[in-house]
């Protein structure tokens, strides 16, 4: 098995594993995964959220640059680092958008 | 994002000597074991079964937990699929919010049992290797056919689809396999493999002599690890921990004594780590005894080496005291006597040059059979 590099045509979602969930105590978002508690940021906690196995990344960043009227193109590369950071660990579930239009 | 190997999440602008709310708990279930591994981390006066926590004790205290903020639990043992319990137990880790890890040696595991654990909500499964191949590996966990039954067993996790770990405990006997040990983690499909090097404690430390890997060997296998990291990235993710009798540098024993972690032994004890009770004279409180919100604030054992008021020089006034907090407290014990002392490991300790020397000369000995653990004191290994 290799490495899974992403390209925005992919669509995720996190992994059965990859817990995010808000937690009261702490009043913020972490991100459970094997052996790990990740503190993920609020841009990255938004990011997390529309990663939800129908929008592909390349929807993801439309979606932000839209949101907060910022270039597209500096909006893919941010959304891409912390995607493929948590692809590298395993943590996301990947489809091209050829397989997953079922 | 930051990801983070359990330390402390504290509130912005948090003193780094405040301890704030625990974010994992590792719960020994039980000290039985089939395997007699030589390095145990568990105490070399192991709890017998009639003094474990029953199932209903343990689904308290997991409640407990989760008020307390604890995120994550690691069910370990000893073995604990020696529990019958243990599906009952991860699922009610599931009902109260707890991500919860499975750390065994998998010989007790049969297909059945996975599934049933996976369907409870278990999150990830650990498992041990002693070695890359059954020669040395059943030799050191001194169980026949265990190496076999443990690759039967991950492949079992990876077609459930559960996340897997391969932990390699390393020392002079086996690390000439670790190039093998990466290649079997990335076969068996695990996303995670932690190298991890002897910590001489309790039954480690009557098998030093065994187990210290010379200098050569720890400088190889650095090296192999880093060129796995990199010929493996977004494949496998290893974690390595060394030998610290060749550090200079202590390391940050549990990410600071009583800040973020800590341990329930199978009779309830709770323990600011697995081996804090190689330091005698510590006083450790019981969840029998007490909510663990009571003792994660108040219990002596915890309060005794937070933060940084307790440490004497070179400690005191070193720049580091609030990032390594002085090293770990049992090796202090272990090798001062004292566990106030700064760890040995770190270079501006007075035994610094000593355990250098100490692990050098241990590491050309011709060496003894291993002491292997048991509950009956150990036995002598025979060759």
């Amino acid at each position: 098995m290799g490495r899974v590099v992403l390209s925005p045509v992919q669509r995720v979602a996190l992994a059965r594993h990859a817990r995010l969930r808000f937690d009261k105590l702490r009043d913020r978002w972490i991100l459970l995964v094997p052996e790990k508690v990740m503190v993920p940021d609020a841009i990255c906690v938004e990011i997390l959220q529309l990663c939800d196995g129908a929008r592909s990344i390349g929807d993801i960043v439309n979606t932000l640059s839209k949101k907060y009227v910022a270039d597209p193109g500096i909006i893919e590369g941010d959304v891409l680092s912390i995607l493929q950071s948590l692809a590298d660990k395993s943590c996301l579930q990947i489809a091209t958008a050829a397989e997953g239009a079922a | 994002m930051s990801a983070d190997d359990f330390r402390i999440i504290a509130p912005e602008g948090a003193a780094p000597t405040a301890y704030g709310l625990p974010l994992a708990v590792l719960a020994e279930l039980t000290h039985r074991c089939p395997l007699q591994c030589p390095y145990c981390s568990n105490p070399l006066e192991l709890e017998t079964s009639g003094a474990e926590l029953t199932t209903e004790e343990w689904c308290r205290v997991m409640t407990e937990l989760a008020d307390l903020g604890v995120l994550q639990i690691h069910f370990s043992g000893g073995e604990p699929a020696v529990r019958k319990d243990l599906v009952a137990l991860v699922r009610h880790a599931t009902e109260v919010g707890l991500y919860s890890n499975l750390i065994t040696s998998g010989v007790m595991l049969t297909k059945a049992r996975l599934v049933e654990l996976a369907d409870a909500g278990l999150a990830h499964v650990q498992i041990s290797f002693q070695g890359a191949e059954p020669g040395v590996a059943d030799r050191v966990g001194g169980f026949r056919g265990g190496h076999a039954k443990k690759l039967e067993v991950a492949r079992w996790a990876r077609a459930l689809d559960l996340p897997l770990t391969v932990n390699a405990v390393v020392h002079r006997q086996n690390l000439h396999q670790l190039p093998a040990l990466i290649d079997l983690s990335v076969e068996l499909g695990a996303a995670r493999m932690e190298v991890a090097h002897v910590q001489y404690y309790g039954w480690a430390l009557k098998n030093r002599q065994a187990l210290m890997p010379t200098r050569e060997q720890l400088d190889v296998a650095t090296e192999l690890v880093e060129a796995a990291r990199a010929r493996l990235r977004g494949v496998l993710e290893i974690d390595y921990v060394i030998p610290d009798y060749y550090a200079r540098q202590p390391k940050q024993c549990m990410g600071g004594w009583g800040r973020q972690f800590f341990n329930i032994s199978p009779s309830g004890k709770v323990l600011p780590c697995h081996a804090a009770e190689t330091i005698t004279g510590l006083r450790f409180d019981s969840v029998r005894d007490h909510p663990l919100e009571w003792i994660w604030h108040n219990s002596d054992a915890f309060n005794c080496y937070r933060g940084t008021g307790w440490m004497p020089e070179p400690c005191r006034s070193c720049d580091l005291r609030e990032v390594d907090f002085g090293g770990c407290r049992c090796q202090a014990f272990a090798l001062t006597g004292n566990a106030a002392n700064a760890d040995p490991a770190c270079a501006k300790s007075a035994r610094h040059r000593e355990l250098f020397q100490l692990a050098e000369a241990e590491s050309a000995a011709t060496p003894e059979g291993f002491l292997y653990r048991n509950f009956s004191g150990g036995s002598r290994e025979r060759r």
